[in-house]
Parts: C-alpha cells; sequence; structure tokens
C-alpha cells in the first residue's frame, strides 16, 4: 500500500496520457487531464503527511523534500490542466491546432507531469537525470505547438540547449560515480552518497558539482545558460508555459539542491555557495537589463522566471534553515502566481491576436475581472503583501544579512528594484491608458482556476498552516545548517 | 591479453575515436561528416570491448555490442536518412574557417588535459589516463555546435558530445550503472528523432536548415 502511494503519482498520469493517446482529445477527456492532476495532488498531500517510503525496490524515495515539490507539480498542473479545455477549444475555434495536434497535447501533457513526478521521486542521481531530459522531449513538440516560424524556431533552440546543458550535467553524474567507486560506494543513491560523502575525493567532485550545477542550472534557466528559456516559454501554448514556467524550473532546481547537500559535505559549504551567488546575481542581473525594453508581455514573464530562479538560487546559496524554507516557499508561490499569469496572457493572446505590450490599452475597461487577475498576478510577483513571494523574499534578504551574505543581498534588492520599475511600468501601459476597445471575455473554467491560483498565493502569505512542518522538515533534506 | 597489448589497443581505440572528432571540424561535406560520426562510434566500441576483454567481463563487451548498434548504425543511419531528404549536401561557410578550426582543436586538447588531470590522479590506470582524449572531444563537440550553422552539422556536434561523455563513463568506471546507460541511449534516441522531425518542420517553414535563418526570436 505504501510503495503503491509513492508509484501513484507517477503513474497516475502516464495512465491519462495512455488514456489520450488511445481516445483523443474530446469533449469527456478534455477533463481527465485535470482530474488527473487532482489525483496528483491528492497523492502528493498523503505523501507529505506521512514518513519516508520508498518504492519499487528503492528506485523510488519519497521524503519530506520530494513530497513538498510534489505538491508544487499538482498544485500549478492542476491550474494548467483546468484551463486547458477551454485553451484548446478557442484555439481550434481559430484554426490553429486540429484534432490530431489536441491527442498529441493531451499525451505529453500528460507525459510531462509524469516525468517530473518521476524525477522528485527518484532516488538516484541517474534516475533523476534520464526524468529531466525526458522532460526536454516531450516538452520539444509542445513547445512547438503551433507549427509557426516562430514556434519551430523555438523549439529548436529549446532542445539544443537543454540537450547540451543536461548533457554537461550527465558527463557530472559520470564523475560523481568515479569519485564514489574509488571510495567503495558503487552507487548514485542520494542517501548512499551523503552518507559517504567524506571519502570522496574533492579534486574530482570540484569538477563534478560544476559540472552538475552548470547542467541543471540550464534547464531551471538560470544565467549563462538561460537563452532557451524566453523563446521557448513565450511561444508555447499558455497551459505549457505555465508548467515549464511554475514547476519544471523548480523541479531542475531540485536536483541542484539534492547535488549541493552532497557538495557541502564533500568539499564544505564554501564551494557550492560561491557558485550558486554568481549564477543567481548573473541571472537578476539579466532579467534586469532585458526587462527594461521589453515589448513582448509573454518574454515579460519568462524573464520574470529568470528573476525568481535567480532569487531562488540565492536563498539555497545561503543555505541556513531560514533561507531554504523561504526557497521552498517561494518555489510554491512562484508556481502558482506565475501560472496564473501565464494562464491569463494566453487569453489575452488569444484574443488580441498579438503578444505585443502596444497591442494592449485600456485593459481595465476592456475585461475587468481578466485584468483584476493580471494585475494582482503582477503584484505577486513583484513581492507585494499580502502573497507569498512577499513573505519569501523577505525571509530569503534577512537570512542572507545574518549568514554574511548581505552584500550579495544588496546587490540583489537593486536588481529588483530595477525589475520592479520596468515590470510596474510596462503593466500600467497594458491596463491603463489609451481608449477602451473591444470587451474580452473570460470563460468560467479559465476564470476559476485564476482566482484559485491567486487566492492560494495569498493565504500561503498570510498562514502556513499545516504546510509549516512539512517546510522545516524539506529544509532540513536539502542540508539546512543551523 | 598482455599488458602491452592492452595499453596497445587501448591507446589505438582512444587515437581513432580523437582523430575522426578532429576530422569532423576538417570536413564541410555533411555526408562524409556522417560517415566520421558512424567511424567515431566504432572506436567507441572497440574501446569498451577492449576494456571489457581485459577485465573478462562477459556484461561489458555486450554493453559495448549494444552501444555500437546504436552510435555506428543506428544514430547514422537515421542521420543519412535526413540527409537525404533534405536534399543539402555542404555545410555553408562555417562561422570560423578550417584551419582556425583546427588550431582551436589543439587548444582545447590542452585545455581538456589541465582540466582532466584530477581525475587522472584519483586512479592512474592506462584507461583513465586517456580520459583527457575523451574530453578533447566533448570541446570539440561543443566546438562544432556553436559554430556550425546547418541543423544536422549542429546534431553532430551535440552527439560528439554525447560519445565523448559515455567514453568517459567507460574509461572511468566502465560505465554507469545499467538501468541509467539504458535511459541514457533512449534519452538520445529520442533528442535525435525530436531534432530530425524539427529540421523537416524547418525546411517547411524556413526552406532550408540554415540556422542563420533563425532570428526571429530575439530582444
Amino acid at each position: 500500500m505504501d510503495s503503491l502511494l509513492v508509484i501513484a503519482p507517477v503513474a497516475v498520469p502516464a495512465a491519462a496520457a495512455c488514456v489520450y493517446a488511445v481516445l483523443g482529445w474530446n469533449r469527456v477527456t478534455a477533463w481527465l487531464g485535470t482530474l488527473s492532476a487532482a489525483g496528483l495532488l491528492s497523492c502528493a498531500v498523503a505523501l507529505a503527511a506521512g514518513d519516508r517510503r520508498d518504492a519499487l525496490g528503492g528506485l523510488l524515495l519519497s521524503d519530506a523534500l520530494s513530497a513538498f515539490m510534489l505538491l508544487v507539480i499538482g498544485a500549478v498542473a492542476l491550474l494548467a490542466m483546468a484551463a486547458s479545455p477551454a485553451y484548446l477549444a478557442a484555439e481550434l475555434a481559430a484554426g490553429h491546432t486540429g484534432p490530431r495536434a489536441m491527442r498529441r497535447y493531451g499525451v505529453l501533457t500528460q507525459s510531462f507531469i509524469a516525468a517530473m513526478a518521476l524525477a522528485v521521486l527518484s532516488s538516484s542521481l541517474g534516475l533523476l537525470w534520464v526524468a529531466i531530459e525526458a522532460t526536454t522531449i516531450l516538452t520539444a513538440f509542445l513547445v512547438g505547438h503551433r507549427r509557426t516560424r516562430q514556434a519551430t524556431e523555438a523549439a529548436w533552440k529549446y532542445v539544443v540547449i537543454c540537450s547540451v546543458g543536461i548533457a554537461l550535467a550527465l558527463l557530472g553524474i559520470v564523475m560523481v560515480h568515479y569519485a564514489g567507486t574509488r571510495a567503495g560506494i558503487a552507487s548514485l543513491d542520494w542517501v548512499v552518497l551523503a552518507e559517504h560523502a567524506n571519502r570522496l575525493d574533492p579534486g574530482v567532485m570540484r569538477i563534478a558539482v560544476m559540472l552538475l550545477v552548470l547542467g541543471f542550472g540550464t534547464k531551471a534557466g538560470l544565467a549563462p545558460m538561460h537563452a532557451w528559456l524566453p523563446d521557448a516559454h513565450s511561444q508555447a501554448p499558455a497551459p505549457v508555459s505555465a508548467l515549464m514556467s511554475g514547476v519544471l524550473l523548480s523541479v531542475a532546481f531540485y536536483a541542484i539542491l539534492r547535488v549541493k547537500v552532497i557538495a557541502d559535505l564533500a568539499l564544505g559549504a564554501g564551494f557550492a555557495r560561491v557558485l550558486l551567488v554568481v549564477v543567481a546575481l548573473a541571472s537578476l542581473a539579466v532579467a534586469a537589463l532585458l526587462l527594461l525594453g521589453q515589448r513582448d508581455y509573454k518574454r515579460l514573464l519568462a524573464y520574470s522566471s529568470i528573476e525568481h530562479m535567480g532569487l531562488v538560487a540565492l536563498g539555497a546559496a545561503i543555505g541556513n534553515t531560514l533561507a531554504l524554507v523561504a526557497v521552498l516557499l517561494h518555489i510554491l508561490g512562484h508556481g502558482l502566481g506565475k501560472s496564473v499569469l501565464f494562464l491569463s496572457a494566453g487569453q489575452l493572446h488569444q484574443a488580441l491576436g498579438s503578444s505585443r505590450i502596444h497591442a494592449v490599452r485600456g485593459l481595465v475597461a476592456r475585461a475587468p475581472l481578466l485584468s483584476g487577475v493580471f494585475a494582482l498576478g503582477l503584484l505577486a510577483l513583484l513581492g507585494l503583501p499580502p502573497f507569498s513571494l512577499f513573505a519569501s523574499e523577505l525571509g530569503i534578504a534577512r537570512a542572507g544579512f545574518a549568514a554574511g551574505l548581505g552584500w550579495a543581498i544588496a546587490a540583489a534588492l537593486v536588481l529588483m528594484l530595477v525589475i520592479v520599475a520596468a515590470i510596474g511600468r510596462q503593466g500600467r501601459r497594458m491596463l491603463l491608458g489609451g481608449g477602451p476597445g473591444e470587451a474580452i471575455a473570460l470563460p468560467r473554467s479559465v476564470a476559476v482556476p485564476l482566482v484559485a491560483g491567486l487566492a492560494g498565493c495569498a493565504v500561503l502569505g498570510i498562514t502556513l498552516g499545516p504546510l509549516h512542518s512539512l517546510l522545516q522538515a524539506a529544509a532540513t533534506i536539502a542540508g539546512a545548517t543551523p | 591479453m598482455t599488458d602491452a597489448m592492452y595499453i596497445q589497443l587501448l591507446d589505438l581505440a582512444c587515437g581513432a575515436f580523437l582523430l575522426t572528432g578532429v576530422l569532423v571540424l576538417w570536413r564541410r561535406d555533411l555526408s562524409a561528416i556522417v560517415w566520421l560520426f558512424a567511424l567515431q562510434g566504432v572506436a567507441l566500441t572497440a574501446m569498451v570491448i577492449v576494456l571489457g576483454v581485459r577485465q573478462d567481463d562477459l556484461e561489458l563487451i555486450l554493453i559495448g555490442l549494444g552501444v555500437g548498434a546504436l552510435r555506428a548504425a543506428l544514430l547514422p543511419y537515421l542521420m543519412r536518412r535526413a540527409l537525404v531528404a533534405s536534399g543539402e549536401a555542404r555545410e555553408t561557410q562555417p562561422l570560423v574557417n578550417v584551419a582556425t578550426s583546427l588550431l582551436v582543436a589543439a587548444v582545447l586538447a590542452m585545455l581538456a588535459y589541465a582540466v582532466s588531470q584530477p581525475l587522472v590522479r584519483l586512479s592512474p590506470t592506462p584507461a583513465t589516463q586517456a580520459v583527457p582524449v575523451a574530453l578533447t572531444v566533448l570541446l570539440i563537440g561543443f566546438f562544432v555546435l556553436v559554430t556550425r550553422r546547418r541543423a544536422l552539422s549542429q546534431l553532430v556536434g551535440f552527439l560528439l558530445m554525447d560519445n565523448a561523455i559515455t567514453a568517459t563513463a567507460f574509461l572511468t568506471t566502465s560505465g554507469v550503472p545499467l538501468v541509467v546507460e539504458l535511459g541514457i541511449s533512449l534519452d538520445v534516441l529520442l533528442a535525435v528523432l525530436v531534432l530530425q522531425v524539427l529540421t523537416t518542420r524547418m525546411r517547411a517553414a524556413f526552406g532550408g536548415t540554415d540556422l542563420d535563418e533563425l532570428r526571429e526570436l530575439h530582444d
């Protein structure tokens, strides 16, 4: 029974993918994805409530950290899948997609969710790698869903850059395996590696950790390997962008968190910290620079994801309990807020036929509900209370000053100020200004997940409730120093 | 197998592995590049089999044959098919000319040698002493990837990197665990298939696979 609960988060979406492959996407099966995401979320809740469990002879392992990541995957998948039927119906009505493409959408999104669940549940570095590389392959055709020139270009860049990045991570794994074999541990299991980390050769581990951070960092959208992200996120269908930005980036970052535990034990806390601070500040700087003159609202959201992954990396670099709890909370808050924004941006794109910021004018008058959600989502991303990103950013900043990384926090705050100004200005242009045009209707089945996502983000900013102990336990597993 | 013969055979396989990598930089004819890639797959297979015979490990020999089937036969076959379908025979002017590319390869070899010192020091066997060769091919693959302009040669660059990583795995630890190796092979195969489909779409959308055409998305 226990092991079944660990397998279910992977098996449920995989089964749903099979159903889509057989039955295609129609009025009835359109809601199957939502159902499967709800199933995944309830498994995550059950796993979070229990202790450590393993399955398939130790290949899968669920501890507090994996359970928390599963919660994030489940929550974002639920929002994205609930908004999918209306999104695809509108695409079909506009002639951008057909029955075959919709069937493929069903199969690929469900397999993508299954691969992410497998990544966070795998007990070894090797299986984690396979799962993360699988997400690249599964989402390639989703990015190129519309088959336009831009979509094809984005898909090509996405597959090439991410495959190269993840290949570097594989080389890192090969080296960890080498160091392990020489130290008498022929295993890539997290727990085993962490137990014997002090026996791993530091010279080899230094190269390995660098490659792993660079490799998984590519997939997490961290600078300097972030180039694929704005293209892919702006071209993918809105629910897929929500999944990619909301969870896929964090799932890749989860791999870095696991690697950091071993790196800290093998090399001392300084090595991974320096690496992470460098990529964090570089990501924030890239986001700030490119947000300033941004003319496309989907790319605006994509660069904001680079910013938030930079903040997450900064928090991980600090590495004490407060910082890691804040990092995990930030991952959840960003997942909810960003998927709300990408989903509403998708509605805008469908209504206007353009993702140019100057094409959007006077949104408040034309679509009160949609613009309200969009505005609140932007405020959430900018880290304003009551949304949870305020709490998590405050936590990261406080932890950073306490841990002697005040200079990095100060630099990050300056860059964030630039980002707030840039996003605020563009947001104001879209929401206000210009005369009212045609009204934009928001289907109820999309409005519900949007409002729910924002509400969840706001509630988390006020109280953690039962999540509190889970976050503490997960931070301990992620190697929190007191 | 005697020690001397083992070392000679291993060095021969590694030499062929490196040479095919360097020659990719030299040739601009796309079908010759695919041939070189297939030959490199053969060299990699030979390397794994030599290691397997030396360690008297039947499983390793069989894995070597599997690696060979994928990298010396199936992947080159897929690429040749894509090449025939595209009707494009030559690399357009690469960003870096051939003479400079070969010089860069020499610099990359020195870099790989310097970087792999900690790896060799940990266990200086004949096999791990060949790791710099694998890392050189990795860097050459990356160089091909960033300087070539045809979709197919970019793909070859990626696969050279992948061959190099596989070689590193076998030279250092006789390969990663079997489940992982299978997953990796499957992922690489699927990545190639995905890229192939995208090349077809690219040809339909842009009328060619010149990656310079890909400039609609920028800031």
